[in-house]
């Protein structure tokens, strides 16, 4: 694995971002995510209105995959509708699986596409996931 | 006999991984096990193999006889009575069988169950279930700004109502040695017993059950250079017998008849099913394999390692060590942060310079609430590891922040 691809400058810049980094006032979903293993946890906070995502944040502590990942996922999904969101999310976990192979396909994860090398580093997927995971159970 | 000498003993050691030498610095999650170990399963397997205690013919007896002798090895290697040594997979479950066929019987409604908050998940969540089920209140002892425990949290903690005294004879993340003559001296005016989990401690420094006088202690052939899925609870004979059996069905019973049932003596009173008889040889060869080494050279060597270890992690400026700063009372075992930086992300830039670390909680969470953080990075040695593992664990932290974003 090679270091480079794993710390990016997209990933540590992200990992110490404050702008998503709030409580979400009259929020419609709050909703905790744990990795049991490592202790890594977030809470995600949505405000749904009309099956469009209005605000979403996030508090937690983690590493700084786990964190880069919910701030950035966050980027992607303020202001898109619920459906759009599930399109993106599905495209996350398709491109950590290493399914894409249409490149042009991951240019819509935006800045997310800086996680895909995390795809070769089998014990850091689950920090990727984390918040990922915890948007498909919100979006319930 | 030189450290280039016994890592040849460790193949997994010699195999190099992207083209390097594996620093492995994650003995306390588990050891690599030696030549002598894995050659003396498979002779087992090739040799001697049958169901111990079934057959009446030959290949049988033999298997019988070999099940018996690392009993009796595993014994002599801790000071027991064969009759007190009961093989189980591992120390999680010796824990969970003291916690069901101890716990469930003799604990009653508003007994106490006095535990270390350093205690590993292990011995700690049975006895939450014991309690819970019970009634009974958990009093958990905090250690002092070194990590250690006083004799005033012992003797405030362990009273007249205190029934049973779960712990770590080395802590998993502090590797500190909890005071066990002062405990049990508590204990014994308390009326309660003592259960000793020896995960963290026989890999470093010899285990005398009897020295110690505790009633139960635990541990697992793979933290000792033995396999998976063999593990040892040591019991006081007379506490053993009075003990309901924790799994019940094969070759534990004495009789049985539609409507009842006898069960077999101790040990094997607790060892229902099968059992693992490739384990046990492991673990016996890993025992010879130690003894063969002698545990004077092995606490020297690594007293050598962890003097070493913490007197060049306290020189970089931006690591946080837990516990006492200092090598003396540590035990195999040092936890330590890198400024700023999550130990996942240490643990990542560590393992692409070729060392392995742990990260996380550990399987301790109720520590890392006391000492505030959420996980560290551990560093664990066994006999194998050299000063140039130590050093390239340093020079492998001093690229963290750098990757991190945050300068030097």
């Amino acid at each position: 694995m090679e270091l480079k691809q794993l710390y990016n400058q997209i990933i540590v810049e992200n990992s110490r971002a404050q702008w998503n980094r709030h409580k979400v006032d009259n929020h419609t979903v709050s909703l905790e995510g744990v990795n049991p293993s490592c202790g890594d946890d977030i809470v995600l906070e949505l405000r749904v209105v009309d099956r469009v995502i209005e605000d979403a944040g996030f508090v937690g502590d983690g590493c700084a995959i786990s964190q880069a990942s919910a701030s950035i996922m966050i980027d992607l999904i303020k202001g898109k509708t619920v459906e759009e969101a599930k399109k993106l999310m599905n495209l996350f976990f398709a491109m950590i699986k290493g399914e894409i192979k249409d490149e042009a396909q991951i240019d819509e994860l935006q800045e997310a596409t800086a996680l895909q090398g995390i795809s070769h580093m089998p014990a850091r997927v689950k920090c990727a996931v984390l918040a990922w995971h915890t948007l498909e159970e919100a979006l319930e | 006999m030189t450290q280039n000498q016994m890592l040849h003993d460790f193949p997994v050691l010699t195999v190099p991984e992207n083209g390097k030498r594996l620093i492995y610095l994650d003995n306390a999650a588990t050891t690599q096990r030696p030549r002598q170990v894995l050659n003396a399963i498979s002779s087992y397997y090739e040799k001697d193999n049958a169901n111990p205690y079934r057959g009446v013919y030959e290949l049988a007896a033999r298997a019988t006889e070999v099940h018996e002798r690392a009993r009796a090895s595993v014994a002599e290697f801790v000071h027991a009575k064969p009759e007190e040594v009961v093989f189980t997979q591992n120390t999680t479950e010796s824990l969970n069988l003291l916690a069901y066929s101890y716990g469930m019987e003799f604990i009653k409604e508003g007994d106490e169950i006095a535990l270390s908050v350093a205690e590993h998940h292990s011995n700690l969540v049975p006895w939450q279930r014991v309690a819970r089920a019970k009634g009974a209140v958990l009093r958990y002892l905090y250690p002092d700004k070194s990590g250690h425990l006083t004799k005033e949290e012992i003797t405030q903690k362990i009273g007249p109502k205190t029934r049973l005294i779960a712990i770590a004879h080395v802590s998993n993340v502090l590797g500190l040695e909890a005071p066990i003559t002062e405990i049990v001296r508590q204990a014994r005016k308390a009326g309660a017993v003592v259960v000793l989990d020896c995960a963290q401690s026989i890999p470093h420094m010899p285990v005398d059950v009897k020295a110690l006088d505790v009633d139960f202690a635990a541990f697992s052939g793979h933290k000792l250079y033995g396999p998976m899925g063999i593990g040892v609870l040591y019991g006081k004979k007379e506490l053993l017998e009075k003990m309901p059996p924790f799994l019940s069905g094969g070759d534990m019973i004495q009789s049985v008849h539609e409507q009842s049932v006898t069960f077999g003596e101790v040990p094997r009173k607790f060892e229902a099913g099968t059992r693992n008889v490739g384990g046990e040889v492991g673990l016996e060869a890993a025992i010879n394999y130690i003894s063969s080494i002698g545990y004077n050279s092995i606490m020297n060597h690594e007293k050598d390692l962890m003097e070493y270890a913490v007197k060049n992690l306290n020189e970089i400026p931006y690591v946080t060590i837990y516990g006492e700063p200092v090598a003396k009372s540590r035990h195999g075992v040092i936890s330590f942060n890198v400024n700023d930086v999550h130990p996942h992300d240490t643990a990542s830039i560590l393992d692409a310079e070729g060392v392995a670390v742990r990260a996380g909680h550990h399987c301790a969470q109720p520590l890392m609430e006391f000492l505030k953080i959420t996980a560290c990075c551990r560093a664990s040695f066994a006999i194998y590891n050299s000063r140039e593992d130590i050093d390239a664990l340093v020079s492998g932290i001093k690229n963290v922040r750098r990757w991190m974003g945050l300068g030097t």
